[in-house]
């Protein structure tokens, strides 16, 4: 099964990050098998694949929270361990997971500043994170927030995932990752979250989107990775594929004889 | 697949938010708190009322409560609003006072600390054997340290076994609770006192133990002293909303802020001319009462804690979402371990001030009651079962209101039975009040994954 499809990218740059051959097992079950993969600042990734492909594994192996068994992880060209998330957020990879992970009984400026606060005299300097927030905010244009200083639980879906999405980018990441951004949000809010993602890609970061949802990856994405039962089967500019091909390659790991390669 | 549960159940299924779906982009604004884009005094009061109205309603309840206490005892008894009543209620209410907030620190962290009122009367029972003539006479301020240290080391004991070994804390802290109980009746078998060392001998050491509740500043300097008090309040208030207004940040108007520090001015002093009339049947006995400073003092030492420090926001956020500020990088066993140190540390401050309070310490000190008194105290101020919600200042006012009910039924001869049974309605309605704010806050946002 070739997994070489890295060299079909236009973009001539050096990839941003870049994965190579890396396994990962859970006692007997195998979440990932000799997977490649690689990110391209200035340019949104699609990481597609049915449940149980080995998407939220791979997520949480470049976040730093599973090491991989085998393999090697290139960061800006130079081989890198990630062994915690913290070593990620050193690197300038950040995370925002499904669940968003904010404190509904906090505010905004608290929310994006938590476990970096700023100090003034040993007390928190609120007046010069409320102004940084305010500017990354106003930098993505997340302008339906009427107040920073409203609690996360007044704000709505679509919000909230701003909101996460402007935490992780506040501290000069390079790479940030989001898992299933517009699962459980609406029209209006997934709209809004995919305008957010456009608007990262432009400001030069890396993004990879973990999405079911084609009709958001066509919208936002310029390349695809597509994942199945642990493999990655396709690395590929979206504009070469057409739904009907990444379906296949989701459903059946692109082989048209519907068996699977991890069978095979 | 090492995937969350949660995580696994959304996948594949379409967004159910039937609001999100038809709501206009301005259809968010309505959900707002209005206090922070009002800019004029008057939007600020439409804010407030908006606030209540949405069950957000802060210290207002329990400001009725007292109230009501107030009107209803002094409509009763003609000595319940007299200055040396009003007094001797601040007397009695600053033990449930300055428990509550050594409850706050584990209510806000969305736990319950039932050992604080043992803990903290082994603590007390240290400081007054301490201090004995007769038996180690050590100086005032070397027990008092010895008793809080006692008291911080066993609350981080509890604090480890909570986080490190991952037990229930309502289970380690009734452990605790049982443990402090024993403790401080071994403790006040030592010496030649039957159980019974009091502070009312001549000694100095003893004297200033007794004179944390009893001793009174004197006039002259309670005025200067609350005057100093005000003045720096209202300077730190003024000043920091007016760095707020001029940076361009959202900021209350200047009146608002004038309104705040008048009202502080005034409660300031009213207290004080209150505290500076002759309250004794013969002699003199004026002045503000030195557990009123001390209360304060904790008060505002913890409030600053809570506020305005990275420690006292990572126990909200904590409180609020544990799993988010792991992934901060915060050491929550660190925070947690610390919550219940000060929790206990805090205790001992509170049962000192008890020991003062009885001029001594007893073999049969109420230390369960006093528990179940400190964290009604806190619910009934505001502070939340629930974790995440809460301010020490939310214990000074429940205290006052379970301290009110206490001195008032006392005055008017009623037995312990009405008392209890009363503090527990009280608490019933504190914790109706919590709990449905909190359901109409969750109600009000839609899209919440």
């Amino acid at each position: 099964m070739s997994t070489e499809f890295t060299q079909t990218s236009p973009s001539a740059a050096e990839p941003l990050l870049k994965v190579r051959e890396i396994d990962k097992h859970f006692g007997p079950v195998q979440a990932l098998y000799h997977v490649d993969l690689d990110l391209y600042a200035g340019k949104v990734t699609a990481l597609c694949g049915d449940n149980g492909a080995g998407k939220t594994v791979l997520t949480k192996t470049l976040a730093g929270i599973h090491q991989p068994d085998h393999g090697q992880i290139f960061w800006q060209g130079q081989p890198v361990h990630v062994r915690s998330p913290r070593d990620a957020s050193r690197l300038g990879i950040e995370t925002v997971y499904q669940d968003l992970a904010l404190c509904d009984n906090l505010d905004i400026v608290q929310n994006m500043f938590l476990g970096r606060e700023r100090l003034r005299q040993g007390l928190l300097d609120e007046d010069s994170m409320e102004r940084s927030a305010a500017e990354t905010l106003a930098s993505l244009r997340v302008t339906t927030v009427r107040s920073i200083r409203q609690p996360v639980a007044s704000l709505s879906g679509g919000q909230r995932q701003s909101v996460a999405v402007a935490k992780a980018v506040m501290w000069n990441s390079k790479l940030v990752m989001l898992d299933e951004p517009t699962a459980a949000l609406g029209v209006v809010q997934t709209r809004m979250v995919l305008d957010l993602v456009k608007r990262l890609r432009d400001h030069g970061l890396a993004v990879m989107v973990i999405s079911h949802n084609l009709n958001d990856v066509f919208d936002v994405a310029d390349r695809i990775a597509v994942l199945y039962l642990g493999r990655m089967v396709v690395q590929e500019d979206l504009s070469r594929l057409d739904r009907q091909r990444v379906v296949e390659y989701m459903t059946t790991g692109g082989r048209h004889d519907g068996q699977s390669p991890a069978r095979s | 697949m090492a995937r969350a549960p949660r995580a696994a159940d959304v996948e594949g299924v379409p967004p159910e938010q039937a609001p999100d779906l038809t709501a206009a982009p301005g259809a968010d604004k309505v959900e707002v708190p209005p206090a922070i884009v009002a800019q004029s005094l008057g939007g600020y009061m439409r804010a407030w009322v908006a606030r209540i109205r949405a069950g957000e309603s802060g210290v207002l309840p329990v400001l009725v409560g007292i109230l009501a206490i107030s009107i209803y005892f002094d409509a009763r008894s003609t000595v319940f609003l007299s200055p040396g009543n009003l007094v001797n209620l601040f007397q009695q209410s600053a033990i449930f006072m300055v428990l509550a907030m050594a409850e706050t620190f584990a209510l806000v962290l969305g736990e319950i600390d039932l050992s604080i009122g043992y803990v903290g009367a082994c603590g007390a029972a240290i400081t007054v054997q301490l201090v004995q003539p007769v038996t180690t006479g050590w100086p005032w301020w070397a027990a008092i340290v010895a008793g809080l240290v006692f008291c911080l080391v066993f609350g981080a004991i509890q604090g480890t076994l909570i986080t490190r070994l991952r037990l229930p804390s309502f289970i380690v802290t009734l452990a605790g609770f049982l443990i402090g109980n024993g403790m401080m009746l071994w403790i006040l078998q030592r010496g030649p006192f039957s159980g019974y060392p009091n502070l009312t001998g001549v000694n100095g050491n003893e004297q200033v133990i007794y004179q944390l509740m009893w001793g009174t500043l004197d006039p002259t300097v309670s005025w200067i002293l609350m005057a100093v008090a005000v003045a720096a309040l209202g300077v730190y208030i003024w000043l920091g909303d007016w760095r707020r207004r001029r940076s361009g940040l959202v900021a209350p108007p200047a009146s608002l802020t004038l309104i705040k520090i008048a009202v502080i001015a005034a409660v300031g002093i009213v207290v004080v001319a209150i505290c500076d009339q002759n309250r004794a049947a013969l002699g003199t006995l004026e002045g503000v009462p030195w557990v009123m400073v001390i209360v304060l003092g904790v008060l505002a030492a913890w409030t600053v804690l809570f506020q305005r420090t990275r420690y006292g926001r990572y126990i909200y956020a904590i409180g609020g979402n544990p799993e988010a500020t792991r992934r901060a990088g915060i050491n929550l066993a660190l925070v947690r371990t610390g919550v219940f140190a000060l929790c206990s540390f805090t205790a001992g401050i509170g049962m000192l001030l008890f020991a003062s309070y009885l001029g001594g310490m007893s073999n049969n000190v109420q230390g369960g009651q006093y528990v179940l008194y400190a964290v009604a105290a806190a619910v009934i101020g505001g502070t939340s079962l629930f974790g995440g919600r809460g301010k020490p200042l939310h214990g000074v006012l429940g205290g006052l209101v379970i301290g009110g009910i206490y001195n008032g039924m006392f005055l008017l001869n009623y037995d312990v039975e009405p008392q209890f049974i009363v503090t527990g309605l009280v608490l019933l309605a504190a914790v109706t009040i919590d709990s449905l704010s909190r359901r109409g806050s969750t109600s009000g946002s839609v899209g919440r994954v």
